[in-house]
C-alpha cells in the first residue's frame, strides 16, 4: 500500500468517466469542506461533461450545441479538479492504487470512482460492422447523425424506447424518412401501458414516422463502399437504410472493473455505500449494479450521487432502491409513469381518455392506495400522484376526483375531513 | 321605455315595471323591476317575479293551431271548434258542452267565457282551476257574509297586533306579502305571529309561536278557540248581538267538538301550553288577522275549517277593523277576477247565483242584444271533479280547456287522463307548445301569454290592476277572449261578442256588476264596480290599482269591507256556522301508512310551463323530491339523497329524498309542480284521491295516504345536452329534465348497469370524444365534442357529488373549447375557481359556500351578508336560509375552536 492520506485535503480522488453522474458528484463535492483535496477526472469525450438528456433537441436542431454544456473547462481548474479530456483509462492497478490510461500514463489514487456509463447494445448480426450504424449517446453521435442526410434520406432506428423514439424524431425533423423497428408489441413498453403506447404510436405515425412493431433486424446489407443500405427484418421485409441508429437497450461499461477483478454480474456490483468489492473503489451510475439492478434513468443515479458524496466526506449515508417515477418528453409529448404497468388481480384501474386531444391518464389502485400511474399529454399532476403513492395515502375519499388531479382531489379530501 | 303591469304569479298581485326596447320595429321586454307605486307590493318582487323577463321569448311557444294533430290556419281551427260544438249541441244538447277555465285568465277573458258558455251555449258546466285553490274559502265567505267578499287588505296584516298564519307557507308562496309582514314586525316589536302548519316551513322564521298541528284538525283547533273565548268571557257579545246570527249553535257545536284545551291538544297533537298561549293571545287582542290559504282550503272539510276561523273572528268582533279579519290569500293571479265575473260552476254571473231570486232573468236581460236572447241554464253545473265524472259517464261530450293543465293539477290524474282520452271533443287553448294536457287535445288553439295579454286582474285584497299587453303574441296566437269571440261569431252569436278591445269587455263587466244593484236594498250585491263603467279606452289604459267595490258610495274604492257591520245576507247579519270536525275519509292503512302533504316550492309556479324557462329558478330545487322524517325513512331503508318511491292504489311518484325533522313523523311532503314534461314519475296529483269538500267541491289535494319505499337503482347519471330538444332519453328507467341556460340537464337512473359506450351510441347517437372511468365504483364520465364545440356531457354519479353547472354551461355556450377547458371538462369545473356551492339567493345567484366563507369572515348577520354579497336584498325569500347558514356556520366554527383548544 502506498501512502494513505488521512487528511481530506491530501486525499487523491480519481474518477473515471465524465458523464452527468460525475458532473453532479463534482458539483456537490466542491461545496463540502471535507472534500478530497486532489480530484482527477478522466473523460474519453473531447469536451467537459454535458447534459446528455438534451441530445434529442440538439439532434432535432431545436437547440444549439452550447445549450447542452454544463460547465466550461476552466471551472474544473478553478475548483482544483484536474480534467483529462479524450483520455481513456484502460486499466486499473488495484495493488498500486493506480489507473492506467491509453497513453500509458499512470495516476495514483487513494479513492477511485468508476463512472464509465454505458453504451448502446449492438446485436451480433450479419453486417453489424457496416458503416452508417451508430448509437445515440454522445455529441459525436449527434454530429454523425446530423450529417447522415448526406448519405441518403432513409434511416432505420432499432428500438422503440425513449432513446430510439427521440433519435427517430430528431432525424425526422432533419428531413429523413425514418422507420422505427421495435421488438415489443407497443412502443416504450417499459413505461407505457398499451393505451398510452397506442396514443403515442398514433401521434408519431401522424407526424410521419414509420413503425414496425414486434419486429427485429435479421441482418444489415451494405453497398460496395461498405456502407449500410438495407435492413432486413425477421419477417423478410427489407427497409432502405442509409443510416441505422441502435437504441435497443444499453450495456454497462463494466469491463474496466471486471478486468481488474471487481465483482458483478451485468455491471460492477456495489454495496449501499456504492463501494465495490474493492473498498478503495466505488462505482456510480449506469456502470454499477446494486442488489441486481442496473440503472438507466437519472433519478436513482442522483440518489446514488447524494450517498456517495456523503461517504466521500466521511459521513454515514446509505443507498437503497426506491420507487422511481419516469418523466419523459419526446418532442412535445409529455409522459409520466411509475409503478407496475399491468394491474394485478386485486387492483382497480381509473382511466381518463381523450384520444383526439392526446390526453391519457391511468391510475392503478390497490386497496385505495395509488400504486401505479401512466400520464400521457397532461403530466402536471404526475409528481403529486407519485407523492401519494410514496406516502401510501388512502385515497378512498377523493376517488371521484382523483383522475382530475391534485387540486380537485385535495379539495375533496379536505371537504371529507 | 317603461311600462307598468302586474305579475302573473301568485295572488299577491305585485306591480311590475317592465323595461322595453325597440329595435328594427321589433319590441322586446329586456327587464323587470318592482313598481314602487303599486299598493300591493311597493316596489318589491319575489324571485319568480324578478325572473319574468327570462321566461319570455318565442321558443317553445305555441304559434299555430292544430286540428286532429295537423297544423291549421287559425280561422279553420275556429271553424272546426264552432262546427263540432254546434254538432254536439245539436245532437246531445247544451249540457254536453263544458268549459274548464283558469285563474291565469284575465277578467275580460273570464267574462267572455262566462257569457259564451252560460249565456249563449247555454251550459252551466263551466268551472275553473280556482276550484282547486280557494273554493272552500269562497263557500265559507258566502255562508258567513252572504257574499264571496274578502274583508281585509294587506295593510291589515301590517296593522295587526296578532297575525295567525294557518295552512300558509307565506314565505315561499306569497313572498312579497311575507316581506311586508316581516317589515311590519320589525317596526312593531309588539306584533305577534303564530304559524299553524304540520310542517316547519320557512314561514316559521317569523313565528313567535309555532303549532305543528296534526293535518286536518284545524276545525277542532278553531272550535277550541271559540269555546275558550266563551269560557274566558272573551266573546264580543255586543257584536254578536248586533251583527250576527247563529252564535248559539256555533258555540254549542264548538263546545261539543272541543270542550277544553286538553281535548284539543290531544286531537291536534299539540302541546297544551302552546295551544293555550295561542288561544290567550287571540282572545286578548282585538286586532287579529288570520291569514289562511291552501292548507285550510284543500281539504274535504275545507269550508268548515274556513268557517271555524271566521266564527272566531265574528265572535271576537275581530272584523271590519284595521288590522283585523279572516283573510283568504289566493294562489293565482286572477282567482278573484274569475269569481267576480261568476266563472265557477255554481255561480251565474257578477256575484249572482242561480238561486238568487231574479238573477237568471236579470242577466238574460242584460246580455240580450237586438236580435239575440241568451238561454241561461237554470241550475249550477258540475264542479271540476264532477266534471271529470260527467265525462266518464259520457254526459259531457266536449270540453274546452283554457290556460290550465288539468292532467297535472287535478287529483287522481290517471283517471283524468282516461276521462279526457274518451271525451269526443277536447279543445285546448294554450300558450306553450308542450304540456301534458295538449297531447290529448283534438283542437289546439294558440293563445297569448303574459306581457301580451291585455286586461285586468284582481288580487287577494280585491285590488283590480291592469295587466298590460306590451308585446305582440307570436305567430297566430290570440287573446283567449278573441278566440272565444271568434267561435261565438261562427256560431251566430256575433252580435253579443262584438267587442274589439278589452276596455269594452271591462265596461260591460262593470255595468253588469252595478245592473239593478241597489246598495240600500236587501238583495244588494257587494261586488259593484259600476264606478269603473264608462272609462273609455284611455281611462281603462290609465286605470290605477283600485279595490272594489267602486261605485257611487265608494268612488275611490274600499280598502276594507263590513266596517259598518252590515253583511250581504238579506238581514245584514253575518252567520256563525255550527261546524264539527270531520275525519278525512282518507285514513292511513297498512298499505298506505303515511299521510301525504303537497305544496308549492319557492321558485316554481304550477306546472312549470313558465318558471322552467328561467334556468335560475331551477337551481333551488332542481329535481322532484320527497321530504320525510329521518325515522320514517330509516324504518323503510330510505336514505338522504337517494331516489325513493311513494305509492298507493292510485299511482306512484318517484323523487329524491330530503330527510328533515321539519316533517312530522308519519307524514311526507311532495311538491306539486313536476309533470311528464319534467320528470318520468313525479306527478303529485297521481297519488291524490278524487275526494273533495262536498260544499265547495274543492279537492283534498293537501292529503293523501301513501307508502314510502326505496327506489333501488344500479346507476344514476347526469346528462347535459346542448340541444334544446325535449326528447326524453329512453335509455333510463327514471329521469328528470332541468332546463339550463345553454343546455338541458337530465338526471337519469337505471336498474341495470349498461355498457356506457353502447349506451352513448344508442341514446345520443354519438361516441364519447373523451371519457373517464372507475370501473370498480361503476363511475363513468364522458363528453362529446364536435368541431370543437361541446355537444354533450355525461357523468355517472349520484347528483350529490355533481359539480355546479355554471362553468359547464359556459362551456356549452362557447364557440370552441380551449385546451385547458377541455382538460377540465370531465372534472366539471375550472381548477382554480373556488366553487360557490348550491345557489341560495336566486336573485343574485349567490351560493352557499360563498356565503359560508363570508360568514366566517365576520359577515354574520343577514344585513352584513346583504351588504357584502347582495344576497337576500332583492326578494328576501332566502333570508330564512341565510339565517340557517349563519347559525350552522357559527356552530361549526365554535366546534372547530373547541377542537383547537383541546389540541393545543
Amino acid at each position: 500500500m502506498t501512502t494513505h492520506a488521512s487528511r481530506p485535503e491530501e486525499q487523491r480522488l480519481v474518477i473515471v468517466g465524465n458523464g452527468m453522474a460525475t458532473h453532479r458528484l463534482l458539483e456537490r463535492l466542491i461545496r463540502r469542506e471535507a472534500r478530497p483535496g486532489h480530484i482527477r477526472v478522466f473523460g474519453d469525450e473531447p469536451q467537459p461533461a454535458y447534459n446528455r438528456l438534451m441530445l434529442s433537441p440538439l439532434l432535432a436542431g431545436e437547440i444549439e450545441h452550447e445549450a447542452i454544456a454544463l460547465r466550461e473547462a476552466n471551472w474544473y481548474a478553478e475548483h482544483a479538479i484536474t480534467l483529462h479530456c479524450t483520455e481513456r483509462v484502460i486499466g486499473l492497478d488495484r495493488h498500486l492504487h493506480e489507473v492506467v490510461t491509453a497513453g500509458g500514463e499512470r495516476y495514483g489514487y487513494d479513492r477511485l470512482i468508476l463512472a464509465t456509463g454505458s453504451r448502446p447494445r449492438l446485436f451480433d448480426l450479419p453486417g453489424a460492422g457496416l458503416e452508417g450504424i451508430h448509437g445515440f449517446r454522445t455529441t459525436t453521435d449527434v454530429a454523425t447523425l446530423a450529417e447522415a442526410r448526406r448519405h441518403g434520406r432513409h434511416a432505420v432506428v432499432v428500438g422503440g424506447g425513449l432513446l430510439g423514439l427521440e433519435a427517430a424524431e430528431g432525424l425526422r425533423k432533419r428531413g429523413m424518412a425514418v422507420t422505427v423497428v421495435h421488438r415489443g408489441a407497443t412502443l416504450m413498453n417499459r413505461q407505457l401501458d398499451r393505451h398510452a403506447a397506442t396514443l403515442l404510436a398514433d401521434e408519431l405515425s401522424g407526424r410521419g414516422l414509420q413503425l414496425r412493431l414486434q419486429r427485429q433486424p435479421r441482418r444489415y446489407e451494405g453497398n460496395a463502399r461498405g456502407r449500410v443500405q438495407q435492413v432486413v427484418l425477421d419477417n423478410g421485409e427489407r427497409l432502405a437504410a442509409d443510416l441505422v441508429v441502435m437504441a435497443a437497450g444499453i450495456v454497462p461499461n463494466a469491463e474496466l472493473g471486471f478486468e481488474a477483478g471487481l465483482a458483478g454480474d451485468h455491471a460492477i456490483a456495489v454495496d449501499d455505500t456504492l463501494t465495490t468489492s474493492d473498498p478503495a473503489i466505488s462505482a456510480l451510475g449506469e456502470c454499477c449494479e446494486f442488489e441486481g439492478s442496473t440503472f438507466g434513468l437519472v433519478e436513482p443515479i442522483w440518489a446514488q450521487v447524494e450517498v456517495l458524496v456523503d461517504c466521500l466526506c466521511g459521513l454515514d449515508n446509505r443507498y437503497s432502491l426506491s420507487p422511481t417515477a419516469t418523466r419523459l418528453k419526446i418532442s412535445g409529448i409529455d409522459l409520466y409513469s411509475f409503478g407496475p404497468l399491468d394491474p394485478g388481480p386485486e387492483d382497480e384501474v381509473l382511466r381518463y381518455v381523450d384520444a383526439e386531444h392526446g390526453d391519457y391518464r391511468r391510475l392503478i389502485l390497490r386497496h385505495n392506495v395509488l400504486v401505479g400511474a401512466v400520464l400521457y399529454g397532461d403530466t402536471r399532476d404526475g409528481p403529486w400522484y407519485f407523492q401519494q403513492s410514496l406516502e401510501q395515502r388512502d385515497l378512498t375519499r377523493c376517488r371521484d376526483t382523483l383522475l382530475f388531479g391534485a387540486t380537485d382531489a385535495t379539495q375533496q379530501l379536505e371537504e371529507a375531513a | 321605455m317603461q311600462a307598468k303591469t302586474t305579475c302573473p304569479y301568485c295572488g299577491v298581485g305585485c306591480g311590475v315595471t317592465a323595461e322595453l326596447s325597440e329595435q328594427d320595429g321589433c319590441r322586446t321586454l329586456t327587464g323587470v323591476g318592482g313598481d314602487p307605486a303599486h299598493p300591493a307590493s311597493f316596489g318589491r318582487l319575489c324571485v319568480k317575479g324578478s325572473a319574468l323577463h327570462e321566461t319570455l321569448g318565442q321558443h317553445d311557444r305555441l304559434r299555430r293551431a292544430r286540428v286532429d294533430g295537423l297544423e291549421t290556419e287559425l280561422g279553420q281551427a275556429l271553424d272546426g271548434v264552432a262546427e263540432r260544438l254546434a254538432a254536439i249541441r245539436c245532437e246531445h244538447g247544451s249540457n254536453a258542452i263544458a268549459g274548464y277555465l283558469s285563474g291565469q285568465l284575465l277578467t275580460e277573458d273570464y267574462y267572455i267565457a262566462n257569457k259564451l258558455f252560460k249565456g249563449y251555449l247555454g251550459t252551466p258546466h263551466v268551472d275553473t282551476n280556482s276550484r282547486l285553490c280557494m273554493a272552500s274559502a269562497v263557500a265559507a265567505y258566502k255562508r258567513a257574509f252572504g257574499a264571496d267578499a274578502v274583508p281585509c287588505n294587506y295593510e291589515d296584516l301590517e296593522e295587526a297586533e296578532l297575525v295567525v298564519l294557518s295552512g300558509s307557507n307565506l314565505a315561499w308562496n306569497h313572498p312579497v306579502l311575507f316581506q311586508r309582514l316581516r317589515a311590519a314586525k320589525s317596526r312593531n316589536p309588539l306584533m305577534r305571529v303564530v304559524v299553524i302548519d304540520p310542517r316547519v316551513t320557512d314561514t316559521c322564521e317569523l313565528a313567535d309561536l309555532f303549532l305543528p298541528i296534526a293535518p286536518g284538525s284545524d276545525t277542532r283547533l278553531f272550535n277550541g278557540l271559540l269555546s275558550y273565548m266563551a269560557a274566558k268571557g272573551r266573546l264580543d257579545q255586543r257584536y254578536l248581538e248586533r251583527h250576527t246570527r247563529g252564535s248559539g249553535e256555533a258555540l254549542a257545536a264548538a263546545r261539543e267538538d272541543a270542550p277544553d284545551i286538553a281535548t284539543v291538544a290531544h286531537h291536534c297533537e299539540l302541546d297544551p301550553e302552546r295551544l293555550e298561549t295561542f288561544y290567550y293571545w287571540f282572545a286578548s287582542h282585538l286586532h287579529v288577522v288570520t291569514l289562511f290559504s291552501q292548507g285550510i282550503n284543500q281539504s274535504a272539510s275545507g269550508t268548515d275549517q274556513c268557517n271555524a276561523i271566521i266564527n272566531c273572528h265574528l265572535a271576537g268582533g275581530q272584523i271590519g277593523l284595521p288590522g283585523a279579519g279572516p283573510f283568504s290569500i289566493t294562489g293565482q293571479p286572477n282567482a278573484m277576477g274569475g269569481r267576480e265575473v261568476g266563472g265557477l260552476a255554481n255561480q251565474l254571473a257578477a256575484h249572482m247565483d242561480y238561486h238568487t231570486p231574479g238573477a237568471i232573468e236579470r242577466v238574460t236581460r242584460f246580455w240580450r242584444t237586438e236580435h239575440l236572447t241568451p238561454t241561461l241554464p237554470e241550475a249550477p253545473g258540475h264542479k271540476a271533479m264532477a266534471l271529470i265524472e260527467a265525462i266518464e259517464r259520457g254526459e259531457i261530450k266536449a270540453l274546452w280547456i283554457m290556460a290550465t293543465n288539468p292532467l297535472v293539477s287535478l287529483p287522481d290524474s290517471r283517471r283524468v287522463r282516461a276521462a279526457l282520452e274518451r271525451c269526443p271533443l277536447v279543445i285546448v287553448s294554450e300558450c306553450m307548445a308542450h304540456n301534458d294536457t295538449l297531447a290529448l287535445a283534438d283542437i289546439v288553439l294558440p293563445a297569448s301569454s303574459w306581457a301580451e295579454k291585455d286586461g285586468t286582474v284582481t288580487n287577494s285584497e280585491r285590488r283590480i290592476s291592469r295587466q298590460r299587453g306590451l308585446l305582440p303574441p307570436p305567430g297566430d296566437a290570440c287573446h283567449d277572449w278573441q278566440l272565444m269571440a271568434g267561435v261565438a261569431r261562427r256560431m251566430g252569436f256575433g252580435e253579443a261578442f262584438a267587442h274589439v278591445h278589452p276596455a269594452e269587455i271591462f265596461d260591460e263587466h262593470a255595468r253588469l256588476s252595478g245592473f239593478e244593484n241597489d246598495p240600500a236594498a236587501a238583495d244588494w250585491r257587494i261586488f259593484d264596480i259600476s264606478g269603473l263603467a264608462g272609462l273609455g279606452r284611455e281611462g281603462y289604459d290609465a286605470l290605477a290599482p283600485i279595490q272594489w267595490p267602486v261605485n257611487a258610495a265608494h268612488p275611490q274604492g274600499a280598502a276594507r269591507l263590513f266596517e259598518e257591520g252590515r253583511f250581504v245576507t238579506g238581514d245584514g247579519r253575518a252567520r256563525l256556522v255550527a261546524v264539527t270536525s270531520q275525519p278525512s275519509v282518507q285514513q292511513r292503512t297498512a298499505d298506505a301508512p303515511l299521510i301525504l302533504n303537497t305544496g308549492r316550492i319557492r321558485d316554481q309556479w304550477h306546472t312549470m310551463t313558465r318558471t322552467a324557462r328561467a334556468p335560475r329558478l331551477m337551481h333551488h330545487r332542481p329535481e322532484p323530491f320527497i321530504e320525510t322524517h329521518p325515522e320514517d325513512a330509516s324504518a323503510r331503508g330510505v336514505v338522504e339523497g337517494a331516489l325513493a318511491r311513494l305509492h298507493n292504489g292510485l299511482g306512484e311518484y318517484i323523487g329524491r329524498v330530503r330527510l328533515t325533522t321539519a316533517q312530522r313523523r308519519g307524514e311526507v311532503f311532495v311538491p306539486i309542480h313536476w309533470n311528464d314534461r319534467f320528470a318520468s314519475r313525479a306527478r303529485a296529483s297521481e297519488l291524490i284521491a278524487a275526494v273533495g269538500d262536498p260544499l265547495s267541491g274543492q279537492p283534498e289535494s293537501k292529503r293523501g295516504v301513501v307508502q314510502l319505499s326505496p327506489r333501488p337503482v344500479a346507476w344514476e347519471a347526469c346528462l347535459l345536452l346542448a340541444t334544446t330538444s325535449g326528447v326524453v332519453p329512453e335509455a333510463a328507467d327514471w329521469w328528470a329534465r332541468i332546463p339550463l341556460n345553454h343546455c338541458q340537464r337530465w338526471q337519469l337512473a337505471g336498474e341495470s348497469l349498461p355498457d356506457w359506450f353502447e349506451w352513448c351510441e344508442a341514446t345520443l347517437g354519438d361516441t364519447p370524444t373523451l371519457w373517464s372511468e372507475d370501473a370498480g365504483r361503476g363511475c363513468f364520465r364522458a363528453a362529446g365534442i364536435r368541431e370543437g364545440r361541446l355537444t354533450w356531457w355525461l357523468a355517472v354519479m349520484p347528483p350529490g357529488e355533481l359539480p355546479e353547472f355554471d362553468w359547464l354551461e359556459a362551456c356549452f355556450a362557447g364557440e370552441s373549447l380551449d385546451p385547458e377547458a377541455r382538460r377540465r371538462l370531465l372534472a366539471g369545473s375550472e381548477a382554480s375557481a373556488e366553487s360557490s356551492g348550491a345557489t341560495v339567493c336566486s336573485c343574485h345567484q349567490v351560493g352557499c359556500r360563498t356565503i359560508e366563507r363570508a360568514i366566517r369572515d365576520g359577515s354574520n348577520t343577514v344585513e352584513a351578508l346583504g351588504e357584502r354579497l347582495a344576497c337576500g336584498t332583492q326578494c328576501g325569500s332566502c333570508i330564512p336560509e341565510l339565517k340557517n347558514l349563519i347559525e350552522a356556520t357559527e356552530a361549526q366554527q365554535e366546534h372547530a375552536d373547541d377542537h383547537e383548544t383541546v389540541v393545543s
